[in-house]
């Protein structure tokens, strides 16, 4: 984990996944893409997956969010209970305030 | 399902022979450009190999009869893993663990690839890799615990966690009825794979004696 880097976001915000399938490494599925959804924890800081893949040293290190999804709003006809949630964990430059 | 590699470039779980040549090419070549040394492959495959779903069975038992010990592990479960001696190796991922509870019921994936906390319980099942359960599992949990032989009812909440990044998720099953008088070593057999990932219950003392 890496030390000095500020958190954009505070547990409980309400924030939108960004929306972009750029030509390189990702981690930030599709599915949740331009949903909404809320921080459950903040992780710290890490290198960034997006350069890590091709050797690069991943600076600077990108805050990460265990964000939590109602399912009703990631599936239009989910089956399940209303109160059924998904979370995932998502890099702070995938991540948009409302 | 894809019959071969090459219908799908991110199916490992259902092309074993295919995948198991690529990972030999693979090894040759960072080999070859001396990104690490066969020596540092053996060696981290033996430390992933020397973990089973035991290890998790027993340090998820010891949570459920030292309360004080359960609030170390969901805090921080790092320490609490090397408070019973396990170790995580300088690679591996952050591992956290998630309580099961009456409420709110929570099942681990990785729709990505194959995320999964080895350090502690080795390697995940094949059909974990696969992309049925990858890509059923986040639509439609409750069909996939059905699936699984597991009756959840209604009222509980159905939690999917897709383990995407530095993170690993370890689910600490609820605790079944009718445990209350055994010992942490007995307990530690009711704790399986399924039950560890969330798409399973604790298995109920009945079950295990039967058997």
């Amino acid at each position: 984990m890496a030390a000095n880097v500020t958190e954009k976001f505070r547990i409980g915000d309400q924030v939108r996944i960004r929306v972009g399938v750029p030509p390189t490494h990702f981690r930030t599925p599709e599915y949740i893409q331009g949903k909404l959804g809320r921080v459950q924890t903040a992780w710290g800081a890490f290198p960034n997956p997006e350069g890590l893949a091709y050797g690069k040293d991943g600076l600077p290190a990108q805050p990460l969010y265990l964000i939590e999804f109602a399912q009703t709003d990631l599936w239009r006809d989910y089956k399940g209970a209303a109160s059924d949630t998904l979370m995932i964990d998502v890099y702070e430059n995938w991540l948009e305030t409302i | 399902m894809a019959t071969n590699g090459h219908e799908d470039g991110h199916n490992h779980g259902d092309n074993a022979e295919y995948y198991s040549l690529r990972a030999q090419a693979m090894q040759a070549l960072l080999i070859e450009k001396g990104v690490c040394t066969l020596d540092d492959i053996l060696t981290m495959a033996d430390k992933i190999d020397s973990r089973s779903p035991e290890d998790g069975a027993k340090i998820l038992a010891h949570a459920w009869v030292d309360p004080e010990y359960k609030k170390r592990l969901l805090a921080d479960a790092e320490s609490a893993f090397l408070e019973l001696g396990y170790d995580l190796p300088e690679t591996s991922p952050k591992i956290t663990v998630i309580e099961n509870t009456d409420d709110v019921h929570s099942m681990a994936v990785c729709t990505l690839c194959s995320c999964f906390p080895r350090a502690i319980i080795g390697r995940p099942p094949a059909w974990y890799k696969g992309l049925a359960y990858r890509s059923k599992v986040v639509v439609d949990p409750r069909g996939v615990l059905k699936e699984f032989g597991t009756e959840l009812d209604e009222s509980v909440q159905v939690r999917v966690i897709d383990s995407s990044a530095d993170y690993r998720y370890l689910i600490l099953p609820k605790r079944p009825a009718g445990t209350e008088g055994m010992i942490e070593e007995e307990l530690a057999k009711l704790i399986t794979q399924d039950s560890m990932i969330g798409v399973g219950l604790a298995l109920s003392p009945e079950s295990v004696k039967a058997s």
